[in-house]
């Protein structure tokens, strides 16, 4: 399990989180390539069904980017983003998978460190966790 | 010197100080038509914005939505890309010659000795030069270099090279791959023509050594607010914590104090910098969000929370946070030798001293005018203020002593970003009308025609841009071209240098050509940075700009995994991969216009509501102006003179006259709104209003408009105390100041008044300041001290609220004896009547005694509260707040905007506010309104959501979750349809809908599925 190295894919949106982790590259804030970033324009036209194929396809982590709550350049689509991983998040764990793989977070445009911190410490995280169970069942 | 060039031309605008007001003018200029020159003269443009992580009341960023077409990215970026805007980062005016209408402008381009086309931002310099200086970026919390970037987002994008502390050693032109730096760059002067020039000079904070006796610069833990604010940002050396720099102990106590430079005739400062109350408590309540368990004091005067939401912040402060204030005279501040803190001696209300030990001491500076446009405000015949700022017609806030000359924001004097943002618009809404006849008309560039590339079969060309080597020190381009030569569709792949560049512009287009390519990935830099060059490529050649993706693998992937060069590879290899399976599936936009109903309605012919028609119409729009009683004037009509001396009758009588004269503004008494739709981007309401001809006649009407501007103004608040209505001696200030007007009998007998403030202000019921009261009590005892210099006169207040220049007036009265005396809300002041006077008793905290005063006459200073608006809010779909006013999309940048493009508010509807400040309200939502409807149509946003209605049943979900009202169902077929003009392209509906019949133009479902497909691999 020492080589693990976990695999996330990340939905950001296009005014605050996508724009911090471009400020994280200007910076050079050094974070580990496990995230595979996807752009959207905001974290509320994320669909349950992207985090659940991710999962299901054998991603180890799904991260969702989006503005800080007051902040959503479309008025209200963080806190549909925080709703709709709520209840996604009851789903997931009532068909006994971890919550802790979604990882919802607010992170502006000027946070390139919070961005690349983000991810350090979600990579740390899943390592401990070990891989996606869905991702062994595929195998077997 | 270089050879000066002339451009320019009289309908032009040159707008100098590129920070918020000077942006909001030249974005809002720019967007009715008008060629802007936006001068800075710092490296890069911003001012003080890009400090300001969070900003008040809200606690969030925020700032970044400040434009006239919303969603915005950055007011920053948004100057960038206008076409309409030209910047002149770095610059220098050195010569006004010329008069309004024609003024030549001298200008000084300084060398950066940085080519920003070059400079691709790989730092290498960075790493070789030997000159470290304080950065001025945060008040010098910071070291930088020589050469630097001014900071992370900076605008122009590029270094730059401080020439005072450069060496001229030359290393950083040895590495620099590009070839981007000149250190024998010569400073050039060019000749500007244009027709009006409007000053967003800013402010400075007041130097704080100055103030000598709080020792800062002498104490190492003592720091401005301007270092502290940087220290609080997450960018900051201590990642956003409360720690100290000097020996990076946790701050646990930490004590603000406030008006350093502020309120101090002893410096030269006695102006109130309006400000520092708030920036202050957000400070501490950042800081106490980052360290729970900091204790924070603060040592003030007054608390001056007066703008909008204000009071509801402070005292969130105050019971939520428990952050202290004591209101004291700070006596004394020691350094302690072992521990670095510092000891801070202070009086308090009452005269005792007391003695309190903190870990760091933050400085609240006030605010100057800069200094350093002294030369330039006399070149231009500019008169200021004692205080050095600009001077203006307190009727015409926007219009300095020089015809041709506008001004908005700080340089005015200290105000917040709300305030500024308004009178950015406001000046940009003078200078539009007054360039209006010389404005030639801006004619948008023509492209060639599109060929239907989306129909073909896709034939992807990518281009891996490897930024002048610098993504070769962690990728291997040559497995990514391997890598990529085998993905579907692709049938070129080639590896350029820097595609910012016009010459592999070029190539790319070429390759284009030769190739038959439909369909293109830019792997490289972040689309944010490349798109600009590479749309403007594609549209000149008539290739759909839609049809190119990106994959951003510097700065999310090379420059970000520097130790991880193979994991790197992958990562970029995955992300080209998921680039091109978006490519496969995207397709051509073209961007949809909707026409522009080019009328204006105006409900309410108040103050504010007369001014924005008036301004509206002059810039030549036809307006409805309705008004609910039978003549113009709301409160205007019971006001009788201003602090600052104006004569608001005169006002009056010239605004109605205008109005009434003024062809293209239609007037409707006694009118009400009773119905109101959004007809495809236009609005329609319907009113009720009198038939001129007939007074029995009630008539109905239907007015067509593309903007709605909500004036429906406030009142004041009657009071339920002080035997208010009981006794005709108890009265409000209004009554007040029409006694002195009228020059009433009554006021001779008067030899002791009793004035109360906050009465129907800051309590239960109305939790909010009023922010007039304190100035109308001011005023109104000024001018009996004038006439009746023996009458006694009492003022009893919370806090005296006399903020910016108003502040004098109040140093003015107590100078002519008014005396001030203080309580608090839970020992409000009693009134009874004894032997036909009144008997005021109150606990004095000065004192520390009750006291009682006797007084001829009680005069209450009432709060101002909105008329009823809950009726219109809900037929015309805006939004209030709590306390009843309107309710703006953002409190800092879109201040007076509602959240549906087209709908604003001015006046006492969205605050309580003096007459100046209406008056500049009614001028910035003219100016806002003119953005939208100088447009024949506006563009519609590119990736907009459609409805597949084959799929849809018509449940209506999508309309429910649309923010912007885009969404309607169409009863006729029962499917949903969206409203091109007013989608943002949020996506919002395109996760709502259970049938995926909703869809957003290349982010569809699918496409986004394929591109999750593409990274997981």
């Amino acid at each position: 399990m020492a080589d693990f190295e976990p695999r996330i894919v990340a939905f950001l949106c296009h005014w605050c989180t996508y724009t911090g982790a471009d400020l994280a590259g200007t910076t050079r804030q050094q974070y580990p390539p496990n995230i595979r970033i996807i752009h959207l324009m905001c974290s509320g036209a994320v669909d349950s069904i992207y985090v659940l194929k991710a999962l299901i396809d054998g991603a180890d982590g799904v991260l969702i980017g989006g503005c800080h709550p007051g902040d959503c350049h479309y008025q209200t689509g963080n806190y549909k983003a925080r709703r709709r991983v709520a209840i996604l998040k009851g789903i997931l764990e009532q068909m006994g998978f971890t919550e802790h793989r979604i990882w919802l977070k607010w992170i502006s445009a000027s946070e390139g460190k919070l961005f690349a911190d983000t991810v350090t410490k979600m990579v740390d995280d899943l390592k401990k966790m070990g891989p996606n169970p869905m991702k062994q069942l595929w195998n077997a | 010197m270089a050879q000066g060039k002339k451009r320019g031309d009289k309908g032009s605008a040159l707008v100098v100080g590129a920070g918020i007001a000077g942006m909001q003018s030249a974005l809002l200029l720019a967007e009715t038509g008008t060629k802007v020159f936006l001068l800075e003269q710092g490296p890069a443009i911003g001012g003080y914005f890009p400090l300001l992580d969070k900003t008040f009341p809200t606690n969030s960023c925020g700032v970044c939505f400040m434009s006239p077409t919303p969603p915005a990215f950055c007011p920053i970026y948004e100057c960038h890309l206008h076409d309409h805007i030209e910047l002149l980062p770095y610059s220098e005016v050195v010569g006004v010659e010329g008069e309004g209408g024609d003024f030549k402008v001298t200008v000084v381009r300084k060398p950066r000795f940085v080519d920003p086309k070059r400079c691709t931002l790989c730092e290498a310099c960075i790493k070789v030069c030997p000159v470290e200086v304080e950065r001025e970026f945060g008040g010098g919390l910071e070291k930088r270099k020589a050469i630097y970037l001014p900071y992370p987002q900076a605008i122009p994008h590029s270094l730059v090279i401080d020439p005072k502390t450069c060496t001229r050693c030359g290393e950083c032109v040895k590495v620099c791959n590009p070839g981007a730096i000149d250190l024998d760059m010569k400073e050039e002067e060019e000749e500007i023509e244009v027709g009006a020039i409007l000053l967003g000079f800013g402010f400075e904070p007041f130097i704080a050594q100055r103030k000598g006796e709080y020792g800062f610069g002498r104490y190492e833990n003592v720091m401005t607010s301007i270092q502290f604010e940087r220290l609080l940002s997450t960018s900051s050396p201590t990642q956003g914590l409360p720690i100290r720099i000097s020996d990076g102990k946790k701050m646990e106590r930490i004590a603000f104090i406030q008006c350093v430079g502020s309120r101090d005739p002893s410096c030269g400062q006695d102006h109130c910098s309006t400000i520092c109350c708030m920036y202050a408590t957000k400070q501490a309540m950042i800081a106490k969000d980052r360290s729970p368990n900091l204790g924070v004091t603060f040592f003030y005067m007054d608390i001056r929370p007066m703008g909008k939401d204000y009071e509801r912040y402070y005292e969130r402060a105050k019971t939520e946070y428990g952050i202290e204030y004591v209101r004291s005279a700070i006596s004394s501040i020691k350094e302690l030798r072992q521990t670095k803190n510092l000891l801070i001696t202070y009086v308090k209300e009452d005269g005792t001293f007391e003695e309190r030990e903190y870990d760091a001491v933050v400085l609240s500076l006030g605010f100057t005018p800069p200094q350093t446009i002294k030369d330039l405000a006399k070149k231009m015949g500019l008169q200021l203020t004692p205080q050095g700022f600009c001077q203006t017609d307190e009727f015409n806030p926007a219009q300095t002593s020089v015809n041709g000359i506008f001004v908005g924001g700080a340089f005015r004097g200290p105000r917040d970003i709300p305030e500024t943002v308004v009178e950015g618009s406001s000046a940009a809404a003078i200078a539009a009308s007054f360039l209006s006849p010389n404005r030639l008309p801006q004619s948008p560039k023509e492209y060639p025609m599109e060929g239907a590339l989306g129909e073909e079969i896709p034939k992807i060309g990518v281009f891996i841009c490897h930024c002048g080597e610098e993504l070769k020190k962690n990728l291997s381009l040559f497995d990514l071209i391997l890598g990529t030569k085998l993905l579907r569709e692709v049938i070129l792949v080639e590896e350029v240098g820097l595609a910012c560049l016009p010459e592999d512009l070029d190539l790319i287009k070429k390759r284009i050509g030769e190739q038959g390519l439909n369909r293109i990935v830019l792997a490289g830099c972040s689309h944010r940075e490349i798109r600009g060059a590479m749309e403007e490529m594609a549209k000149g050649m008539g290739f759909n700009p839609y049809l190119i993706e990106y994959a951003n693998i510097r700065e999310q992937c090379a420059f970000v995994h520097e130790n991880y060069p193979k994991l790197a590879t992958e990562k970029a290899m995955a992300l080209i991969r998921m680039a091109v399976e978006r490519a496969r599936r995207s397709q051509p936009i073209q961007k949809g216009k909707q026409k522009i109903d080019k009328k204006g309605l105006v409900i309410g012919g108040g103050l504010a509501g007369m001014t924005a028609s008036l301004q509206l119409a002059q810039q030549g729009y036809e307006v409805h102006l309705v008004e609910k009683e039978k003549e113009l004037g709301g409160n205007l009509k019971e006001s009788f003179y201003t602090l600052r001396g104006s004569n608001p009758r005169e006002l009056l009588e010239q605004l109605t006259k205008q109005v009434g004269n003024h062809d293209s503004i239609h007037l409707y008494y006694e009118a009400e709104v009773i119905g109101f739709e959004k007809n495809n981007g236009h609005y329609r309401t319907k009113i009720r209003h009198q038939n001129v001809g007939d007074s029995t006649l009630r008539e109905e009407k239907i007015l067509d408009h593309g903007v709605l501007i909500l004036a429906t103004g406030g009142k004041e608040i009657t009071p339920k105390e002080y035997l208010y209505g009981e006794d005709s001696r108890v009265i409000t200030q209004r009554q007040l100041e029409k006694m002195i007007h009228l020059e009433d009998e009554g006021l001779k007998d008067v030899h002791s008044m009793v004035m109360i403030q906050c009465v129907g202000s800051r309590d239960e019921e109305h939790p909010y300041c009023s922010r007039i009261c304190c100035g109308h009590a001011v005023k109104n005892a000024l001018k009996l001290k004038e006439t009746f210099p023996d009458m006694n006169i009492y003022v009893l207040y919370r806090d005296v609220r006399t903020y910016g220049f108003y502040e004098t007036y109040y140093h003015q009265a107590r100078g002519k004896g008014v005396i001030f005396i203080r309580y608090d809300l839970e020992n409000k002041p009693q009134v009874a009547l004894q032997d036909g006077r009144f008997r005021v008793s109150l606990f004095d905290p000065a004192m520390n005694s009750p006291i009682t005063l006797s007084a001829d006459c009680v005069v209450l200073s009432t709060g101002v509260e909105p008329n009823d608006h809950r009726e219109l809010a809900k037929i015309c779909d805006v939004d209030l707040n709590p306390d009843g006013f309107f309710m703006e999309a953002n409190p800092k940048s879109a201040p007076l905007d509602s959240v549906d493009r087209g709908k604003f508010f001015c006046g006492l509807c969205h605050s309580p506010n003096f007459i100046e400040d209406v008056i500049s309200q009614g001028n910035a939502v003219a100016a806002r309104g003119a953005a939208l409807l100088s447009k024949e149509a506006v563009e519609e946003k590119a990736y907009l959501a459609y409805v597949i209605k084959r799929l849809c049943c018509g449940c209506g979900l999508c309309v429910t979750v649309c923010p912007y009202g885009a969404r309607v169902i169409n009863e006729e077929e029962g499917k949903a349809e969206v409203i091109g003009s007013l989608c943002q392209g949020c996506g919002s509906c395109v996760i709502a809908c259970r049938n995926a019949a909703s869809q957003q133009r290349n982010f569809e479902k699918e496409l986004n599925l394929a591109a999750l497909d593409a990274v997981i691999d």
